[in-house]
């Protein structure tokens, strides 16, 4: 090796975006382009839309060379058309998971790559469809984003550009800016904008959002906190009898269990009336007297807890009548208004999508009338002749919001029908089987209060539901006495909360029904 | 209509000598072809050229100024037979289109006017869908352009290269009366830099012209005895001629570096990332300086024995960079190289991986393979802490090497790899661990698997934590990587099960859900049935959440694909099929053929007004008013051309329940032939951006509209996600519930909604739950819609007042 060929100084700062389909990738690529040539740099970028747009993940590349440094060469630079691992300088991320896309795919690395990214989540489709709740960790890609990059700026990108009326790929812009990872002005990133002529004024705001949030960003990003808010308890309450059931709530359960109890008391309030609230108290007197009795103490009083929970949704359940009566509520209309974020010079008429079916219907009967009807062929048939077809119901006008006001008002004679003395029967049942199994099993019984979680939705969905909660508690009865009985229902539980139709449960039963091999 | 307007980009195709051109790849080949005084273009859109369809017709003008003819071809067959008018003329002409899928299509067309030779300059060029991003199969058009002898440019991906190879290729095409194809890589195609313009220049001779002075040559037609000559010309003439011009116009580049005993020969398209690969192996600088040379291929066939002679001669060592497989170059270089009786070292995929993506690192591992063979000396040092730093030469024992080999995340790279390990062929000698290292291998291609494909894109998975520690010194293996100082290894691995695949979807508010919604449906009460699919948006039916449909053919071919399911069972077959597809070939290969061979099944086409996967082209059927070309024609109208009887058109297809018994009673009905089901609403993506824009005109100027969406009430929605099961509409998404007696998260329609209704009326259908509403919102409200609003509001807000007092003596 005599010669050694002459190299040319100069390195191009390498940046990554990643983004869904429709957030504006491109745009930021764009405007990265366009604020780097102007500056007087060389920039280059490159992608792979193709389908991705179609709200897929996809990344956009860029990479930029010092203007002096091009002259220098008296060439031009021959830049990468996709990122390698290890040898990123800026990494930035529409959407926290894709954030942590960019670290799986080795975009993020400790010793060089600053990643930005925004805190919010754009859920996909494996976590949205999952019965139960299938939300990836946010603070898992914290912590690792925190470890993987030489810094981690993440704040909710999404939210100041909503705040600002515009889209995030100005807020994003914004705290590109703000990192200081780029070797250009705040002014000359703003130009960038403004030279775009396009809903200026919005994007500049959302970028100043966006700059101060980076700006000030903390040193590593920290955690979001989701732990929902503890129910406070009220002082008092203003009618003498629910604030004698609060004062019981006070004194004679335990601090843990109180808020539970509080929002349980609410609910079957809500749902009913006072006598219904303290027929609630009473079932919960009872789980804590057992709870007490089976060393509840030393176990942070779980039992009382989760029932405080699981007795209130189970007596609160999804009826007819409940839903006309949410339906038709004044603070009902004013939420909608605040959803769908109308003006004041707006409108707002909402329709409702009701399907009653035969079972619904009869269970508004009266108990022996609606049994009648249901048992009765050729009253369902008839019945069904108007429960084929889903109505329409327009709860802002006088004639659809009266009849679903009337039918709200039927919660006085709830008691008597069909319905409830289904979901009566269905309580005691409960009950019973936890009473039976918190004297065998504490931890079990636990596990069987939690298993009504099963039960939701209305109609098909009530009935799948209501069906694998069935064969939860079949299976929980047969608990008791085995080992790590606790677990082997909590495990069941999950893989009822797998899929819509209880295919894994049953799969999962099934193996649990095999005699243990000797 | 296309879904992204090019309007303000096309100026930029009038600047003249001189100017700079700053722009995306793709608007530069447009331009280059502006500058080559072509005559007529013509094309089939598709990722990733469909960009230079869209380019084009937004410059019509500039196109009709310059006398040039372009047309949205029916298909790529069409297009390919459109490049005849330069058989006989010397009329240069483009066409362009997605390969390989395109290119099949067109073969027909391609191979005939391969075979009699041109006389104008005929250019294709080619979006190859190749690697990440592709949508299609993977295959290489090189293939065809070896079995009909056209030409292939690959020209490395800067903007002054592309636009120099349109030149290039149709000279070389005039020169060598033969049709050459241009190609360019997903990446090129979208690559923003900047060239150097010329002026545009009007076409020599015209179409026009050519249609009043007609010539015919009965030896250009494809048929005996002509056809036998033309086989000879191939070889004895245009290929010779074809070569002579590629080395007297230095078509393909050689650059020089010091270290001459070795060399790198590579596709131009390669180019950029086998420098970048050099410069972190610290052999080239960021101008492409390379201390190795290199051999430049922009013509990747005809393969130009001298060149490859001239630069291997002298050498110890070649490496030839060859993406894609089978390695046609590298087999002809060895015949080359065997047939000059040189011995240099050529080396090629047994350093690289067979098939899959040509990435950064796998070159970079690749060329440091090479080196530590050849050339040892010039790899840089190890530094413990560095990423960008090359793995350290060494032997691992047979099962670490195995394992390190299974850790990049491309399974089909894998075998490949291990295949090419010195250690691993060891194998059998060090204990017989062959079995051990081949189960360690299989293992981790299951784990890659499992973790879902954290890829961004439909098939490539090439994408996981492991890439890291490849990336890393010497830290390929999980005992090494336990090793390592740092930590955050191990915890990236743990974000598999965290960060969710994200495959593309239907749109918000998508007309084509609710067809799938509605087939869900009918398959829940009339059982599981065959589904063959289509190419389309509606392809995204395979995945979650409908999970529907169990082959795809080819554009145009569900209701073909399905064909040999017309004997008598229990259960009919369904195919869909989509109007691009339709007007593409569906029509003649789908229900043409159903009606001819009294086929039984169910044909739904999927009308959405465009072609809308490739970026909502008008076709024939579409109903936008389009001055150039004539719309409105409908397939009702064509079906029923061809002699189809049971024929159901549903003009809305978010009334989910009709939908559903309309799937149901064609799967029932006792008639026999083809049942068709036409489904048309139109594409969302394209209909927001009609209406939006003149909505929130009207809206400002004070008229009365109305807008919809829909929503979730919280307290009543309980947060089973039925109705996300049925629908995956980003806008219908999830929220924690802010009830304290809720665990799960409940269904929450966020401001994206465009009110399509499909929530609502699949609710409805699939008697879901009564939470969802759909919100009216009004407007610029009219006198008499306040008076009304007045009045409701004091009969309603009484009523509510009444029960909210009683409510709040009780409250808490």
């Amino acid at each position: 090796m005599a010669n050694t060929t002459q190299f040319n100084a100069g390195t191009p700062i390498k940046i990554a975006i990643m983004a869904m389909g429709g957030q504006g990738g491109g745009v930021l690529a764009d405007w990265t382009v366009d604020l780097a040539e102007h500056a007087g740099w060389w920039a280059q970028t490159t992608s792979v839309p193709g389908v991705a747009q179609r709200t897929g993940a996809t990344i956009y590349y860029v990479e930029l060379m010092p203007g002096a440094a091009v002259e220098a060469a008296g060439r031009a630079p021959t830049l990468a058309m996709m990122p390698t691992p290890g040898d990123v300088d800026l990494a930035v991320a529409a959407e926290l998971m894709e954030a942590g896309r960019a670290i799986q795919r080795g975009l993020v690395t400790p010793d060089r790559t600053t990643l930005i990214s925004s805190s919010h989540r754009a859920y996909a489709v494996s976590e949205k469809a999952a019965p139960g709740n299938g939300i990836g960790d946010s603070n898992k890609v914290i912590e690792v984003g925190n470890e993987a990059s030489k810094r981690f700026i993440c704040s909710d990108l999404q939210a100041l550009a909503d705040q600002a009326g515009s889209v995030i790929s100005a807020s994003m812009f914004g705290a590109m800016a703000g990192s200081g990872a780029l070797p250009f002005t705040r002014e000359q990133f703003e130009e960038t904008i403004r030279r775009s002529g396009k809903g200026v004024n919005p994007s500049l705001k959302a970028f100043d959002l966006g700059f101060q949030s980076a700006a000030n960003a903390p040193v590593t990003a920290s955690k979001i906190d989701f732990s929902k808010p503890v129910t406070e308890i009220p002082e008092t309450a203003s009618h003498p009898k629910v604030r004698a059931l609060l004062d019981d709530i006070k004194t004679n359960f335990p601090a843990p269990a109180q808020p539970m109890l509080v929002a349980g008391l609410r609910r079957t309030l809500d749902f009913q009336d006072l006598r219904y609230a303290q027929e609630y108290m009473e079932h919960m007197r009872n789980i804590h007297k057992l709870d007490s009795q089976f060393g509840g103490l030393a176990k942070s009083w779980a039992l009382t807890t989760a029932a405080a929970r699981y007795v209130a949704v189970a007596m609160a359940y999804d009826d007819v009548i409940r839903v006309a009566d949410l339906k038709t509520r004044g603070t009902r209309f004013d939420r909608v208004r605040d959803e769908v974020l109308a003006k004041p010079n707006q409108l707002v008429y909402t329709t409702e999508y009701m399907h009653p079916q035969v079972a619904e219907i009869c269970g508004l009967m009266p108990a022996a009338l609606g049994r009648w009807m249901q048992d009765s062929k050729s009253i369902s048939n008839f019945i069904n002749i108007f429960c084929r077809k889903g109505r329409f119901l327009q709860s802002g006008t006088l004639s659809g919001f009266l009849m679903l006001y009337v039918l709200g008002g039927v919660r006085r004679f709830r008691r008597g029908t069909l319905r409830h003395q289904v979901e009566a029967k269905s309580l005691q049942q409960y009950l019973q089987l936890i009473e039976r199994t918190v004297r065998q099993d504490y931890d079990l019984a636990v596990e069987v209060v939690n298993c009504r979680r099963l039960v939701k939705g209305y109609s098909d969905t009530h009935e799948r539901g209501n069906s694998k909660y069935q064969r939860l508690l079949r299976a929980a009865a047969d608990l008791p006495g085995q080992a790590n009985a606790a677990t082997r229902l909590k495990l069941l539980r999950d893989a009822a909360l797998a899929d819509p139709e209880g295919t894994q449960l049953d799969k999962m039963l099934a193996q649990t029904a095999q005699p243990a091999a000797a | 209509m296309a879904e992204r307007s090019f309007k303000k980009e096309v100026q930029q195709l009038r600047i003249g000598e001189g100017e700079e051109f700053r722009g995306e790849g793709i608007l530069a080949v447009t331009k280059a072809l502006l500058q080559s005084g072509v005559s007529y273009v013509g094309g089939y859109q598709g990722s990733p050229i469909s960009n230079l369809m869209d380019v084009l017709a937004d410059a019509q003008d500039i196109l009709e100024e310059l006398g040039v003819h372009f047309e949205t071809s029916a298909s790529e067959a069409t297009a390919a037979a459109m490049l005849a008018a330069s058989v006989m003329y010397p009329i240069r002409g483009a066409v362009t289109w997605k390969s390989t899928v395109g290119t099949n299509v067109a073969s027909d067309a391609l191979a005939n006017l391969a075979s009699g030779g041109v006389t104008g300059g005929a250019l294709i060029i080619v979006g190859e869908d190749y690697g990440e991003g592709s949508s299609i199969m993977q295959e290489r058009t090189h293939a065809f352009a070896m079995k009909s002898q056209v030409w292939l440019i690959d020209p490395r991906p800067n903007l002054e290269s592309m636009v120099k190879a349109v030149e290039d290729s149709f000279q070389l095409s005039e020169a060598s009366n033969t049709p050459v194809i241009l190609q360019l890589r997903i990446r090129s195609c979208h690559v923003h830099g900047r060239f150097t313009a010329e002026a545009n220049k009007r076409p020599q001779y015209t179409l026009s012209e050519a249609m009043a002075n007609p010539v015919r040559d009965v030896s250009r037609i494809v048929l005996p005895p002509a056809s036998f000559l033309h086989e000879q010309e191939k070889v004895k003439e245009r290929w010779p001629a074809a070569v002579e011009f590629i080395k007297e116009k230095k078509l393909n580049e050689f650059f020089d570096g010091d270290l001459k005993d070795m060399g790198l020969i590579l596709q131009g398209g390669l180019y950029n990332g086998v420098i970048r690969a050099l410069q972190l192996l610290g052999l080239a600088d960021h101008f492409g300086n390379s201390r190795i040379p290199l051999y430049v291929m922009n013509v990747t066939y005809p393969v130009v024995d001298d060149e490859v002679i001239e630069f291997c001669r002298d050498k110890k060592a070649v490496m030839l960079l060859e993406e894609g497989q089978p390695n046609f170059i590298e087999q002809n270089m060895n015949t080359i190289l065997r047939h000059a009786g040189i011995s240099t070292v050529l080396a090629g995929k047994g350093l690289l991986p067979m098939a899959g993506d040509y990435t950064t690192v796998v070159v970079r591992d690749g060329l440091q393979k090479f080196l530590e063979v050849h050339q040892p000396d010039v790899l840089p040092t190890m530094e413990p802490a560095g990423y960008l730093l090359p793995k350290k030469p060494s032997v691992r024992p047979a099962a670490t090497a195995a394992a390190s080999a299974a850790a990049p995340a491309k399974p089909l790279q894998v075998s490949e790899v291990s295949r090419s390990i010195p250690a691993v062929a060891a194998a059998p000698a060090v204990n017989g661990q062959a079995a051990v290292a081949q189960a360690l291998i299989s293992e981790a291609l299951i784990e890659e698997h499992e973790i879902g494909e954290p890829g961004t894109q439909l098939g490539a998975a090439n994408t996981v934590a492991d890439v890291v520690l490849d990336s890393r010194p010497d830290a390929g293996t999980a005992v090494e990587a336990a090793e390592q100082p740092l930590t955050f290894h191990e915890h990236v691995k743990s974000l598999g099960t965290v960060v969710p695949a994200r495959p593309p979807g239907f749109c918000t508010g998508c007309p084509e859900r609710p067809i799938f919604a509605a087939m869900s449906l009918a398959q829940e009460k009339l059982g599981q049935h065959h589904i063959s699919c289509d190419i389309g948006c509606h392809l995204f039916s395979i995945l979650p959440p409908f999970n529907l449909g169990a082959t795809t053919m080819g554009y145009g071919l569900g209701a073909a694909s399905a064909a040999a399911f017309n004997v008598p069972s229990s259960k009919r077959t369904v195919s869909f099929m989509g109007d691009g597809g339709f007007w593409h070939n569906g029509l003649s290969s789908g229900i043409g053929n159903a009606v001819f061979n009294k086929y039984d099944g169910v044909i739904i086409i999927v009308d959405n007004y465009y072609s809308a996967a490739t970026g909502g082209q008008d076709i024939l059927s579409s109903r936008a008013d389009n001055k150039r070309r004539v719309t409105n024609n409908p397939i009702e109208d064509a079906v029923k051309g061809v002699g189809a009887k049971w024929v159901r058109t549903l003009d809305r297809t978010y009334d989910v329940t009709k939908m559903q018994a309309t799937i149901e009673e064609a799967l029932t009905t006792k008639e026999t032939g083809p049942k068709i089901i036409i489904a048309q609403s139109e594409c969302m993506l394209n209909k927001q951006r009609r209406v939006k824009p003149l909505f929130n005109k009207a809206v400002k100027e004070g008229k009365r509209l109305v807008k919809e969406r829909f929503g979730v009430d919280p307290d009543v929605c309980t947060g089973d996600h039925a109705c996300i099961r049925l629908s995956g509409c980003p806008s219908l998404t999830i929220k924690e519930s802010a009830d304290p007696l809720r665990e799960d998260p409940i269904a929450y329609v966020d401001n994206t909604c465009v009110g399509c209704g499909n929530c609502g009326e699949v609710s409805h259908a699939a008697v879901l739950c009564p939470s969802f509403y759909r919100a009216d919102i009004v407007n610029n409200p009219s006198k008499w819609d306040l008076f009304m609003a007045k009045v409701r509001r004091s009969v309603i807000g009484y009523l509510q007042t009444r029960r909210g007092n009683r409510q709040a003596q009780y409250s808490l």
